[in-house]
């Protein structure tokens, strides 16, 4: 394990530095202040590799940098959940980490400071030259603060790359499924044109067109999943053209509004095993009067179907 | 008031505190931060005073500090003097008995800490001991400070053990509480009267400060 050129640890090489050696600023998840130290004293505890003249005034600045000028004095137990996490966040650049680690430091606040938390973080970002590993639960927040992720499942890395990348082509289907994808199904390529630049995937009684994809041949078994925004909701009053795209049938079973989008699962004919989940705008919704027990029809967009290994 | 009885159990019990405490944290904070299998065997035996008669105690420290075995032998050609009736052997019994007092609060007080605050003092560049100093210690001084006033004025208490391993020889091994038991039998209920007094008001002063600071604290980080 290697940091900015220093190897931390290496079982082969006998190299294994201390916590102290390691140049890495830790947030931990309950911030793990020192109760009894104020704001200050616990940014200055970390700064004992400057002279000790030096120290208040930086643990000032470090202060300052995340907002909580005034509150030097305050003890951990007289400061709020967010403000908690910006000394700790201070305490952790005290240091002049080479790394900085955050172990699910939003979990802990409330949405509203949660979101506060993000956009500050976002600006922290840019002021401090330190790259961040942030470890989340929250694919939103990750998709949200992230320039690269990393997919860990029991222990084992399952792919890394950019939070779009990911979200939309997934490695196989575990990851599909931990990045929260839910239309994860299996199906065979039946047939391949390579003139159209389509293929044709059997998924059960249906058929589906999807886009060519070299690193599958005819008869293949594939895992494949569709994004909810990639499944188009067909009109019921007035039919439309796109409505040819991959068209599949099926019955509403769950229908659940939340403010301006609505979350629908939609049970498809022919195969009772499998739910298609999309969400639509909560008047479009109303509008074709969706509710549970309602034959439906959606298309599934063959740009948006992205086709694994199975 | 038999004052070289007094002055003897103040001494026993400075230096019982004196060697015990530094030993208590040790064992504390092993117990607490790196349990050992046998941890449970451990805790045993270090709550064992608490239930043995003190006659009992004192029979087998005796045995062991006596000219027969070989601590007590190694003991003697080391020093030239015995261990038995002896300041030296009183003080190892008298660090053995109040073994529970000062470790079950020293333990408790280092379990409570949460282990990524020690974590946090590493990341944070700080060594072994001046997380020990800067973060444990301040954090634990309650437990600190019973354990130091249980084991002072438990010391200045015991009888049976002091009795056993001590005998009642004055100015070396006369504490006070058996001062208070040698002026009963003389009929000499005066005497007994007044040193009884001193050790109920000093136990009770002590006692009640424990609780009076340990209230405080709780009443803090409520």
């Amino acid at each position: 394990m290697e940091c900015d050129g220093v190897a931390w640890f290496d079982s082969a090489a006998g190299v294994r530095l201390s916590p102290q050696e390691r140049r890495v600023g830790f947030v931990f998840q309950d911030y793990a202040l020192f109760p009894h130290m104020t704001a200050l004293g616990n940014i200055v505890s970390a700064l004992g590799h400057l002279p000790s003249r030096a120290r208040a005034a930086r643990a000032r600045d470090l202060l300052a940098m995340v907002h909580l000028e005034g509150l030097e004095g305050r003890r951990p137990d007289d400061l709020s959940g967010g403000q908690r996490q910006r000394v700790a966040l201070a305490r952790a650049l005290a240091r002049d980490p080479a790394v900085l680690l955050l172990d699910e430091p939003f979990s802990a606040v409330d949405q509203v400071t949660r979101g506060k938390l993000h956009r500050e973080l976002a600006q922290l970002r840019r002021a401090v030259r330190v790259p961040i590993v942030l470890v989340t639960h929250d694919l939103e927040e990750a998709g949200r603060l992230a320039d690269r992720m990393t997919i860990l499942h029991q222990g084992r890395t399952l792919q890394t790359g950019r939070p779009f990348d990911i979200l939309a082509r997934p490695d196989n289907a575990l990851v599909a499924r931990l990045v929260g994808q839910r239309n994860v199904f299996e199906g065979e390529i039946a047939a391949h044109s390579a003139e159209r630049g389509v293929m044709l995937l059997r998924w059960g009684p249906i058929t589906l067109e999807v886009r060519d994809d070299p690193r599958f041949a005819a008869g293949d078994r594939v895992a494949w999943m569709v994004p909810a925004a990639g499944i188009i909701l067909h009109r019921r009053d007035r039919p439309s053209r796109g409505e040819h795209e991959n068209p599949v049938h099926g019955v509403v079973e769950e229908y659940v509004p939340l403010g301006d989008t609505a979350q629908v699962a939609m049970r498809v004919d022919g195969d009772a095993d499998t739910v298609l989940a999309f969400a639509v705008s909560t008047h479009v919704a109303g509008r074709n009067g969706i509710k549970p027990g309602v034959a439906i029809a959606v298309s599934l967009l063959a740009e948006a179907i992205h086709l694994m290994a199975a | 008031m038999d004052w070289p009885a007094l002055s003897l159990s103040l001494h026993l019990a400075l230096w019982t505190c004196a060697i015990l405490i530094p030993m208590g944290v040790v064992i504390a904070r092993t117990l607490a931060f790196r349990p050992p299998r046998a941890k449970g065997l451990i805790e045993a035996l270090i709550a064992l005073p608490l239930v043995l008669p003190p006659t009992v105690l004192g029979y087998y420290l005796m045995v062991l500090m006596g000219n027969a075995t070989p601590f007590g032998q190694a003991w003697a050609a080391l020093t030239g003097r015995s261990l038995v009736f002896t300041f030296e052997g009183l003080l190892i019994a008298s660090v053995l008995f109040n073994l529970p007092f000062a470790v079950q609060p020293l333990q408790r007080a280092f379990d409570a800490i949460p282990p990524n605050l020690r974590e946090a003092a590493w990341v944070g560049g700080m060594s072994a001991w001046t997380t020990f100093c800067r973060v444990e210690l301040p954090i634990a001084w309650p437990g600190l400070l019973s354990a130091l006033v249980l084991t002072f004025a438990h010391t200045l208490g015991e009888f049976g053990v002091v009795l056993m391993v001590g005998g009642s020889i004055p100015g070396e091994t006369k504490t006070i509480a058996i001062a208070i038991y040698d002026r009963v039998q003389a009929f000499d209920d005066a005497a007994a009267g007044i040193m009884s007094m001193f050790l109920l008001l000093f136990s009770f002063l002590t006692i009640g400060l424990v609780y009076a600071l340990g209230g405080r604290v709780a009443r803090r980080r409520g």
